[in-house]
């Protein structure tokens, strides 16, 4: 037997052995989701074990190197282990900007010390961090932003504004974009820096989304002083490591949405629509549309495999996260369309708890947020057809 | 296994595109065409192609070929696709060997899986009898006559059945059109009698033959796997088809779209160059993502065939229908986009789309391999 074969049914095992049945049903709500942090609270006991088995291992972080607080996997390892947890349903333990965001950053541009201090917390669920980027008149022209570092000493002292931050409410730690030389050109001049939110000079103004919920803040910046060494990578370079961030931003959304897992979408349909005596679902257009959908996503499941194999094996495209993001975000809006026209009557229902508080329209309206979060799909088009086709203009 | 061609598989597409692109530009198929050439392809280069081991690529070894798989006949499919070349590897290489080879007892495949791989025997599979695909209404009559069968009805598509030494045929030992059981696969002599064979011209310049089969008689030798049972045999063998036009659609896609970014860098219009118009950007970009994401879902299903054949048909549907909606994108995308050029027969274009239109029919469109994926979820 081969060693990825002996690391696949060691893997399965460990998990059989390790994942509690409650942690290998498809998550439901937002309370399903761990963010950790340091005021994180789990929301069940199974939830707790989980996390703190997969810690343990160094598997909220598989392919982070050991020292940092990660598993070390090779990536084929890595790829069993995503397969075996998909395999059987396995929650993800740890959700986290951290992981998805800024330790990719971190892991490229930033120094030791910065990966010594900052990488291990990520890993153990210990901070929790929230992303600074956007400004009320930076949203897709994102280089556009002003907050700005003014130099004191050995420090940077912050002013500005950022818009919807999401969970800054929560976040104990921000990564963040600031101007540091408002003379060079706007992509010159920026640096990405780190601090903690309970800084003084630090507030936020949670927003309303149309979901009814409030996961995204306005964060005021009102003379926050920050160390120097916070940067990250070099100062006025920080369009780098924003971009850098963003590839890895978008290879994270374009997973959004409950793919593969649960019961086929067809089915959930069919609970409400019903079926005729052949077993079709009893909407012939609908069950168009569904199949239309399931040969897309099951493609787009085999895209996101391969985007992980070209990448380590050295053959991706760094724009081609814009070409996932897009795709992904817009068949997870599709896949919620579909459900809202399968639920019908029944899905428009916003408070009972028949409906869960409104579950499914709540989160259909999420879905909505996907296309622009992290880049606009538009935004997303317009990068692949400069970086990747190489088309001219602007 | 990772989703990405290993370093053999490269090479042998790196072969296959260098001896296509050299000798079966699009230009060929162009002059078959305009000369309304009795053969509809090159038995020259078909040698050629029996020479560089392609012929016998899914031939078994031990019977003269390489043995090799489904995502290495994908391979050299994309590379037909790139320049549409009229070629019997289909019909041959991929669905008379793969028949042969998982269906047929020792002495059917020692007469006929040597001259396969040597380039020597062309075979074609009949399956469709009406203008859709719908293997399980096989209506064709194989009717118990002494020691073997008697065969009566019609079969259209047949795709080289006009050249072919070999057919493999699809007929109805018992059940009602629309049952799996009853069906039963047979090798029929094409010069047999009572075997009416028309050539018929296609939109795509490919090649395909309507076959007539009256009382034409077929003895017990003739019976590719079991009597009654041949319906599993037949759906891989299609499944093998599938997955092969659905990479023969990849090809072509990419090479309509290669062709069409290219015109956008070129053309001026309004002073530019059209290719800086954000409409045209944007729906280039969406065709971009289109291709890779099929791209990626083909050789899922051709790794599928090659890994788990038994559980392969959810992924050769999703490749399938996935590769005929790309493909019809991708055309209709080129074409627009040229403006009235891609209106001219003087421009290559236009084959692609005809060629697409009929890789969609083959085996089965996407709306059938939708409703067959709905079926395979329960719903
Ligand atoms: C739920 C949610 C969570 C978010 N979380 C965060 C976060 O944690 N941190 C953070 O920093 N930001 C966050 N954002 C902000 C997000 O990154 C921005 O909303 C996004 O970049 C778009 O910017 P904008 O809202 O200013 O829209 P605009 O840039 O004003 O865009 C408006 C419309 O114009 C289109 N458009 C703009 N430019 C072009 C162009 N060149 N060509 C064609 N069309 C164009 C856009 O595609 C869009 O349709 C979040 C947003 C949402 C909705
Ligand atoms: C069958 C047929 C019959 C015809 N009959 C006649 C006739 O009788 N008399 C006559 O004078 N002409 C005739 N035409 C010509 C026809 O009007 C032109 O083909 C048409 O105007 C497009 O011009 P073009 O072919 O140069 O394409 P181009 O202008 O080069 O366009 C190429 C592509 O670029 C796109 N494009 C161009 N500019 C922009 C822009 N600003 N923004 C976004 N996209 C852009 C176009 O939409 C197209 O997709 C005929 C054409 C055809 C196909």
């Amino acid at each position: 037997m081969s060693d990825l074969e002996n690391f696949r049914r060691e893997t399965r095992a460990w998990l059989e052995a390790n994942c509690p049945p409650e942690m290998r049903r498809p998550m439901t709500s937002e309370s399903d989701t761990y963010w950790g942090g340091r005021n994180a609270k789990f929301s069940s006991e199974p939830q707790r074990v989980w996390f703190e088995r997969m810690r343990d291992k160094g598997w909220t972080v598989p392919d982070w190197p050991k020292e940092y607080g990660g598993g070390g996997l090779a990536p084929a390892e890595h790829k069993v282990l995503r397969e075996e947890m998909a395999a059987m349903g396995a929650r993800s333990p740890l959700s986290s900007f951290g992981i998805w965001m800024l330790g990719p950053a971190l892991l490229k541009y930033g120094n030791e010390a910065q990966k010594k201090e900052h990488l291990p917390k990520i890993a153990a669920g210990l901070i929790r961090w929230c992303q600074g980027y956007s400004e009320p008149n930076a949203g897709s022209d994102l280089a556009s932003l002003q907050t700005r570092a003014d130099s004191d000493g050995d420090d940077y002292i912050i002013n500005g504004q950022k818009i919807w931050t999401s969970y800054a409410n929560y976040a104990d730690w921000i990564f963040c974009l600031v101007r540091t030389d408002p003379t060079a050109k706007k992509h010159d001049g920026i640096s990405f820096i780190l601090f903690d939110m309970a800084s003084k000079g630090v507030s936020t103004k949670p927003i309303l989304l149309i979901s009814g919920y409030s996961p995204f803040c306005e964060t005021f910046f009102d003379n926050v002083r920050v160390p120097k060494s916070h940067v990250v990578g070099q100062v006025n370079r920080g369009w780098d490591v924003a971009k850098y961030l963003l590839q890895h931003e978008r290879a994270m959304i374009s997973g959004t949405g409950e793919r593969g897992i649960g019961r086929p979408l067809g089915q959930v349909a069919a609970d409400s629509v019903g079926s005729d005596d052949s077993g079709r679902l009893d909407d012939a257009m609908l069950r168009s549309q569904v199949a239309a959908f399931d040969i897309d996503e099951a493609a787009f499941a085999a895209v996101a495999e391969r985007a992980i194999d070209l990448a380590k094996a050295g053959q991706s495209h760094p724009a081609f996260s814009s070409a996932m993001k897009y795709y992904g975000t817009e068949l997870n809006k599709r896949r919620h369309e579909i459900l809202m026209s399968a639920g019908g009557i029944d899905a428009l229902e916003w408070e009972s708890e028949r409906s869960r508080g409104g579950a499914r329209p709540r989160a259909w309206l999420r879905t909505k947020a996907n296309s622009i979060e992290g880049g606009t799909s538009e935004v997303m088009l317009g990068i692949v057809a400069k970086r990747i086709l190489d088309l001219p203009g602007a | 296994m990772a989703l990405v061609l290993t370093e053999e598989q490269s090479m042998l597409r790196d072969s296959a595109r260098g001896l296509i692109s050299d000798k079966a530009p699009v230009s060929h198929l162009r002059s078959l065409r305009d000369s309304k050439d009795e053969t509809g392809f090159s038995r020259d280069l078909w040698k050629a192609f029996a020479e560089m081991g392609f012929s016998g690529l899914l031939v078994p070894e031990n019977f003269g070929g390489s043995g090799l798989g489904y995502v290495e006949a994908g391979v050299v499919m994309e590379e037909i696709g790139r320049t549409l070349m009229p070629s019997p590897f289909l019909s041959t290489a991929v669905l008379a060997a793969s028949a042969l080879a998982r269906g047929g007892n020792e002495a059917q495949k020692s007469a006929h899986l040597p001259d396969i791989a040597d380039g020597s025997l062309l075979a074609a599979l009949a399956i469709d009898e009406g203008a859709k695909h719908r293997p399980l209404q096989t209506n064709l009559q194989a009717v118990r006559a002494g020691n073997g069968f008697k065969l009566n009805g019609a079969k259209a598509l047949v795709v080289d059945g006009h050249t072919a030494d070999l057919l493999i045929v699809a007929g109805r030992t018992g059940g009602a059109a629309g049952e799996r059981n009853g069906l039963t696969l047979f090798l029929v002599d094409p010069k047999a009698k009572g075997v009416a064979i028309e050539r018929t011209v296609m939109v795509d310049a490919h090649n395909a033959a309507r076959i007539e089969f009256s009382n034409v008689e077929v003895n017990a030798d003739g019976v590719l796997g079991e009597v009654d049972q041949g319906g599993a045999l037949l759906e891989g063998v299609l499944n093998i088809g599938r997955g092969a036009v659905a990479s023969e659609m990849v090809g072509l896609s990419e090479e309509v779209f290669g062709r069409t970014v290219t015109y956008l860098k070129e053309r001026k219009q309004f002073g530019k160059l059209i290719g800086e118009f954000q409409a045209l950007q944007h729906r280039a970009a969406q065709l971009y993502i289109d291709i890779e994401i099929t791209r990626a879902a083909v050789l899922k299903a051709l790794q599928t065939l090659d890994l788990d054949f038994d559980h392969a048909g959810a992924a050769v549907s999703v490749a399938k229908a996935r590769a005929g909606t790309t493909a019809t994108l991708a055309v209709q995308e080129g074409v627009q986009m040229h403006g009235g050029m891609g209106m001219t027969d003087q421009f290559d274009i236009g084959f692609f789309m005809k060629r697409a239109r009929v890789c969609q029919e083959l085996f089965g469109d996407s709306n059938y391999h939708a409703d067959q994926l709905a079926r395979m979820k329960s719903y």
